[in-house]
């Protein structure tokens, strides 16, 4: 696809012989959100570009899962994205229960209950990341105060987590044919029905939380100034770049796997696709970093809708695990995407029949919007590469795996 | 006595009548200094001692003891300040800040003092080390010489220039050397862009900062701080930022501009940490370090003490004739007052871009304090005497304005609809 370039406003005249600085910033800077490494060429405090280096924190995860069998992966993708670890758990366990599925002799079918409790943590999982996001673009835009707002909710989402599975960052929770076993709920049993209503009572404090969190600084006029026609990423540069969740919906493309290639029981749920529109009372152009900041605050109410769909249905009876004697995937291959909360998450998977894969790729979402970094920040200021970074969302774990 | 006021007389600046800044009051400085030995000293003194005591050195080290405990007491106040932001940041956050330390907490700056202190103090090796190991001096000082001509009371007051205001605004452009100096001499590109940030900040920042007071120089008729806490003696409507609606608008400008100065969010560019590291004092460590954090302080109680000064009265009171709010306490009560505003924006607003810090001042600030001070002077035509009439014409106006502000800033705050998604 041809890249074309939108409206460019914010690019500066520079004079082809000025002196040019070069700046590291990272691997050691506040907001380069982890160890990402950028190198700036300056011209005083214009950008005239911005190389990222990444592989700081390469752990060589498809190596190792090349020897390792299928559930001992599961581990080693929490601390791909550690942020929305239910989420990357979850992408890689329906990447091999699809593949699973293929197999004719086994009739292998994840339990409805497990499903249930799948979509219910990941979407509070999908919360707590982009409460994180929305807590660290403030400070990286100078508001320490939301920061630590965003902590404070984060915190009672993470003691939810760690009621369920014992951890509060690197969960393993979700496994293939279900979710661990470990969980404390038995079905219909009092401490199920506890979970539930401290879930619910989290709802019911965290979503007019959200109101007040765009009032403090969705809607603020400094936040504008600084996000609002700040680093236009046209829908088709998006798409050329492989820019996919909340990056993609922020430049207009209504694309969403959870509605548009629903997996799991997401057919089952009314939820809206948050797409980025003009806002001319606040100066915001489709594809800016403000639309992008704006797609995860709204992504957080439907996440909430979801849910309090699940509340309201309750948890349906019977086992959380299928029952799988050994997963050994018949020979083939596979890739699935998930939609996770920085994005599509994607597994492609070779399998030879043997109970250790022979190849894994996981196809990270926060890596494809890296790479539109290089083309953003031509021509803008120091500042406003802090503010596409906050506005991209990366997490370092996911792009160097 | 009469050898060390010979001696005086022979420099010219401080001789009073022919000098280039003809009263400023070094004499009667010297005054209280010897009175103080006349009257409290040598008559405690044995006969033999009094009679050859040497007067003129009594008064100078008089002096300089007056000097060491102003020096000794106002870094005290940073240290509350630096405690009470971490509380009050604390308390916005709802977080408890330092607990540990002390009852409440109230220790932990003193612990964080003490730990600078015995911090290694790193020197970059690829420096300017001269300059490296001057600049934290250069800000410290030149925070510190603004306290002199602050009036806190009645005869609180270091020394009365009549020239106050403008020794203030020299001496506190100073600062900007030093943070020019810190930046280059770190050898770090962090430090050298944060220097050269701060330095078009300031810079910049002055002018508004100065049209501003000009406008209160232009209704007092003079630079003395004295003079000017002394024309707002009759009551909360005779402070200046009532007096007519364009000192109102001044007060704003200036305390905005005082922020920017200061480097504080949203205008803490020249230390914007997410951006760049620290800015210029990314390298410095130890006492070094702490030097500038307590001139920043220091800075701030000083933007929010002049504010005081010349816009709200200084320390009178808010009544004739009634000591409420005035002398010494009501001034710290009104200062921290402002810096509590200060702390206030700090943690609820983001901050800005270079350009954009740039648009508001040349594009508002200046355009807005140039009107302010045409303003003012046709004002002063109308109302050559500040009378009860035309007290009440400008409070009439600010009222109506600040209505019609607050409508329109409700209009676009309010009914501004939510983005749909489609």
């Amino acid at each position: 696809m041809e890249t074309t370039q939108q409206t460019e406003s914010k690019i500066i005249e520079l004079k082809p012989f000025a002196d040019e600085m070069v700046v590291n910033m990272g691997p050691q800077h506040p907001s380069t959100h982890g160890v990402l490494r950028l190198e700036l060429k300056l011209d005083g405090e214009v950008v005239r570009e911005a190389i990222p280096h990444i592989g700081y924190l390469h752990r060589c995860f498809e190596k190792h899962s090349e020897n390792l069998s299928y559930p001992q992966i599961i581990p080693f993708t929490d601390r791909m994205d550690y942020i929305a670890a239910m989420n990357q758990n979850w992408g890689f366990c329906l990447a091999v229960e699809k593949l699973l599925e293929t197999d004719e002799s086994r009739n292998f079918e994840v339990p409805e209950r497990a499903e249930y409790l799948r979509v219910l943590i990941c979407e509070l999982n999908r919360i707590a990341s982009h409460l994180l996001s929305f807590g660290t673009y403030g400070m990286d835009l100078g508001a320490f105060t939301p920061f630590l707002y965003a902590f404070r909710d984060r915190e009672r989402l993470l003691l939810l987590f760690e009621k369920v599975c014992g951890a509060r960052l690197t969960y393993n929770y979700v496994r293939i044919g279900g979710v661990s076993e470990i969980i404390p709920l038995e079905p219909g049993s009092i401490t199920e029905q506890n979970y539930l209503d401290e879930v619910e009572a989290f709802l019911d404090y965290f979503e007019p939380k959200i109101d007040e969190y765009n009032e403090l600084l969705t809607k603020n006029s400094i936040f504008t100034e600084r996000t609002t026609e700040v680093a236009v990423m046209s829908a088709d540069m998006a798409l050329s770049y492989g820019a996919t969740g909340p990056n993609l919906r922020g430049s207009g493309v209504d694309w969403d796997l959870r509605r548009d290639e629903p997996y799991s029981i997401y057919d089952r749920f009314d939820f809206d696709v948050p797409v980025a529109v003009d806002v001319p009372e606040l100066g915001a152009v489709v594809g800016d970093c403000w639309c992008r900041y704006k797609i995860r605050m709204d992504e957080m109410k439907e996440s909430v809708r979801i849910v309090r769909q699940i509340l309201a249905e309750g948890l349906p009876d019977g086992p959380v695990m299928a029952d799988l004697k050994a997963v050994r995937p018949p020979k083939g291959e596979i890739y699935f995407r998930s939609e996770a909360p920085r994005g599509e998450l994607g597994f492609y998977i070779v399998s030879d029949g043997t109970p250790k894969p022979v190849r894994v790729k996981g196809r990270s979402p926060c890596f494809s919007a890296l790479s539109v970094m290089q083309e953003l920040s031509r021509g803008l200021m120091v500042a406003d590469i802090i503010a596409i970074i906050g506005s991209i969302d990366i997490v370092m774990g996911e792009v160097d795996r | 006595m009469s050898d060390f006021r010979a001696m005086l007389a022979g420099f010219p600046n401080f001789n009073a009548s022919e000098s280039f800044f003809p009263n400023i009051n070094l004499q009667d400085g010297l005054n209280w200094a010897e009175e103080f030995i006349q009257n409290v000293v040598l008559p405690r003194l044995p006969e033999a001692v009094a009679s050859h005591f040497p007067v003129e050195l009594g008064t100078v080290l008089v002096m300089f003891g007056c000097a060491g405990i102003f020096v000794a007491v106002v870094p005290l106040l940073p240290l509350v300040l630096v405690l009470a932001e971490r509380k009050v940041a604390a308390r916005f956050q709802n977080r408890t800040g330092p607990m540990r330390v002390g009852p409440w907490g109230v220790l932990q700056t003193l612990a964080d003092g003490v730990k600078l202190l015995f911090k290694e103090d790193f020197i970059p090796p690829q420096g300017d080390k001269f300059l490296f190991l001057l600049a934290p001096y250069v800000i410290f000082a030149c925070s510190f010489a603004v306290f002199a001509a602050i009036p806190f009371g009645q005869n609180i007051l270091v020394s009365d220039f009549n020239i106050g205001i403008f020794y203030i605004m020299a001496i506190s452009s100073v600062i900007v050397m030093g943070v020019i100096m810190a930046g280059w001499s770190s050898n770090s590109k962090w430090s050298l862009l944060g220097s050269l940030r701060s330095a078009a900040q300031i810079v910049s920042y002055e002018i508004p900062l100065g049209l501003s007071i000009l406008t209160v120089v232009m209704l007092v008729e003079s630079l003395s701080m004295s003079e000017i806490v002394a024309s707002q003696s009759n009551g909360v409507f005779s402070w200046l930022i009532f007096r007519t609606p364009f000192t109102f608008i001044a007060f704003f400008i200036f305390f905005i501009s005082g922020i920017a100065e200061v480097n504080r969010t949203p205008f803490d560019l020249p230390e914007a940490e997410s951006e760049i590291v620290a800015g210029f004092h990314t390298e410095y460590s130890g006492m070094r370090f702490a030097l500038f954090f307590i001139a920043e302080y220091a800075n701030m109680f000083a933007v929010s003490a002049i504010a005081v000064t010349l816009f709200l009265g200084g320390w009178e009171g808010a009544l004739p004739g009634y000591d409420i709010i005035g002398g010494l306490p009501g001034f710290v009560i009104k200062t921290l007052a402002l810096v509590f505003l200060m702390m206030w924006l700090r943690w609820t607003l983001p901050r800005l871009r270079v350009d954009q810090l740039m648009n508001l001042c040349w594009k508002y600030f200046i355009p807005i304090a140039f009107f302010n001070i045409l303003g003012t002077g046709i004002w002063g035509l109308i109302f050559p005497e500040d009378t009860l009439v035309s007290t009440g014409i400008s409070c009439a106006i600010i009222y109506i304005g600040l209505i019609a502000a607050y409508k329109m800033a409700g209009r676009t705050f309010a009914e501004r609809p939510a983005p749909q998604p489609s």
